[in-house]
């Protein structure tokens, strides 16, 4: 059975290295400041006893006041896993640090969030439309755009 | 005189026999030889996650059907995984067991599928995979005893399955089971060790296991890189945990060890559905569920293994009868990542090859 690591837990050592990233921990997944993203990342990732090695899922939902985007970690050595969550404010100019020089699995899943909810991820190597044409107008996913 | 040449640019699919569904490379070439690979996604995408947001519940089954159409059941099991996760609904027994089965059955038929267009691909037209789709064809036929169709099922219910087998079902798949098993071993003894097989597929497109996992690669083509991780064992949904198989691997992770890794997994479902016919209990198929569920607010995550590898729903409630909010996680998508750094430096008719040996549906990757 895949074991899904204590939130608290781990947002406490992430805390200790990054002051600033963890928001809250208080549910089934940590909310994390969208700058210490990449941080946060580069932590769980080359963290020893974490290793999460495997970026399973990006999930991007509109809330209307924000967008939150969720990762879902999966360390193949240790068979764990993690939720974190991040915010973006707003409606226009949403950026995100991008993912894609730690895992790669994130390629494909942030062009189609890009795409469809029209975050922009920033350090992405090719950050363009995915699945709609290149002068498709608006972000079809988005819970305002019908 | 000097002899100048420059690369151009072929544009591969998207209607090309080869390309497994609406998809298009843009290959850029020297001679024969692919310098750069563009795919070019989007042709099948019908937005199948935004049409989930204004259906109930039980509504986006039928399309879950249309992501993997060569693999339907697993689609609606991992979708009805996730609402029962999130709605904290149990299944009855005898339900679990029918999951499994179709589960299984459908892994077999998605797997001659896919190894009979790989030989297509191969340059053996049509003779292996017509006899995979004879084979394919008894699969077929038991699913349509139970619901009728053929190709998009629509079996899985929140709670359970739609209905129960008919009587005939039992002695048929009884039946099927040696059947196929003398017939995978058959077209294995022909194939595995054939020349030209060898010569095309032995060292070609190899995806290191470490660039595997990076790209977040499953089910054969992860496995086939030799790392050993099956959703059934790692993280065992329904009841898998209560059955014997075992997880092939292959060895340096090229287009031959994903071919066997297919042939080798057909033969741990037929494993698995011996045991599931032996153990089998009467009763109940569907939990007693109100027809418009209403999960509590929250969000759940839950995946299985597909024929094509690790299909997972994310599924968010804010408490109607609808979902907030359902992403899929598509295998195919993910396992193309690595598809340029596979091809370059191959030739043109190894791209065809590789492309191939991903068995990939456009339905899953495009949505």
């Amino acid at each position: 059975m895949t074991t899904s690591l204590s939130t608290r837990e781990i947002a406490g050592q992430i805390s200790e290295r990054l002051p600033d990233a963890v928001i809250d921990a208080a549910g089934t997944a940590i909310l994390v400041n969208s700058n210490s993203l990449l941080d946060v990342g580069a932590f769980l990732k080359n963290t020893p006893g974490l290793d999460f090695d495997y970026l399973t899922t990006i999930t991007a939902v509109d809330y209307y006041q924000y967008f939150e985007v969720v990762y879902l970690f999966v360390s193949m050595e240790h068979n764990h896993s993690l939720v974190i969550k991040t915010r973006c404010q707003g409606r226009d100019n949403l950026t995100l640090p991008s993912l894609v020089g730690l895992w790669r699995s994130a390629d494909h899943q942030e062009r189609e969030i890009y795409d469809l909810m029209g975050i922009t991820f920033e350090g992405h190597p090719n950050m363009k439309r995915i699945v709609l044409w290149s002068d498709f107008q608006g972000h079809p996913q988005r819970k305002d755009f019908m | 005189m000097e002899l100048r040449t420059e690369p151009f640019v072929l544009n591969i699919g998207p209607v090309h026999p080869s390309t497994h569904g609406v998809f298009r490379m843009r290959a850029t070439l020297d001679g024969e030889v692919v310098l750069d690979l563009d795919p070019v996604f989007g042709y099948l995408h019908r937005g199948i996650e935004k049409l989930a947001e204004e259906r109930t519940y039980g509504g986006v089954i039928p399309l879950t059907d249309r992501l993997d159409y060569v693999a339907s059941m697993t689609n609606n099991l991992a979708y009805v995984l996730t609402v029962e996760k999130l709605a904290g609904i149990s299944v009855p027994e005898r339900a679990e067991y029918l999951r499994v089965i179709m589960s299984e059955l459908q892994r077999i038929a998605a797997h001659l599928v896919s190894v009979g267009s790989f030989f297509n691909d191969c340059g053996a037209y049509f003779t292996p995979f017509l006899y995979m789709y004879r084979e394919r064809e008894n699969i077929c036929d038991l699913f349509d005893m139970v619901c009728g169709q053929r190709l998009l099922y629509n079996y899985m219910r929140i709670g359970g399955v739609s209905q129960d087998i008919p009587d005939e079902f039992m002695p048929a798949l009884k039946r099927i089971i040696p059947h196929i098993r003398g017939r995978i071993d058959e077209y294995d003894q022909y194939l595995k060790e054939n020349e030209i097989l060898l010569a095309r597929t032995k060292g070609v497109g190899i995806l290191p296991r470490d660039l595997a996992i990076n790209i977040g690669a499953s089910g054969p083509v992860l496995r086939g890189s030799g790392m050993k991780w099956d959703i059934r064992k790692a993280d065992p949904y329904s009841i898998y945990n209560r059955f014997e198989f075992d997880i092939p691997t292959g060895i340096q992770g090229d287009c031959y060890d994903r071919y066997r890794v297919r042939i080798e997994e057909m033969r741990q479902s037929l494993r698995i559905l011996e045991q599931a016919v032996a153990q089998i209990p009467a009763g109940e198929v569907r939990a007693d569920v109100p027809h418009l569920i209403r999960p509590p607010v929250g969000e759940a995550y839950a995946h299985v293994e597909a024929p094509t590898g690790e299909v997972g729903f994310h599924v968010v409630s804010d408490g109607s009868i609808a979902p907030y909010r359902c992403h899929i996680r598509a295998p195919s998508l993910m396992n193309l990542t690595a598809l340029r750094d596979m091809i370059i430096g191959w030739k043109i008719q190894d791209l065809i090859v590789i492309f191939g040996s991903f068995a990939i549906t456009m339905g899953e990757v495009d949505r």
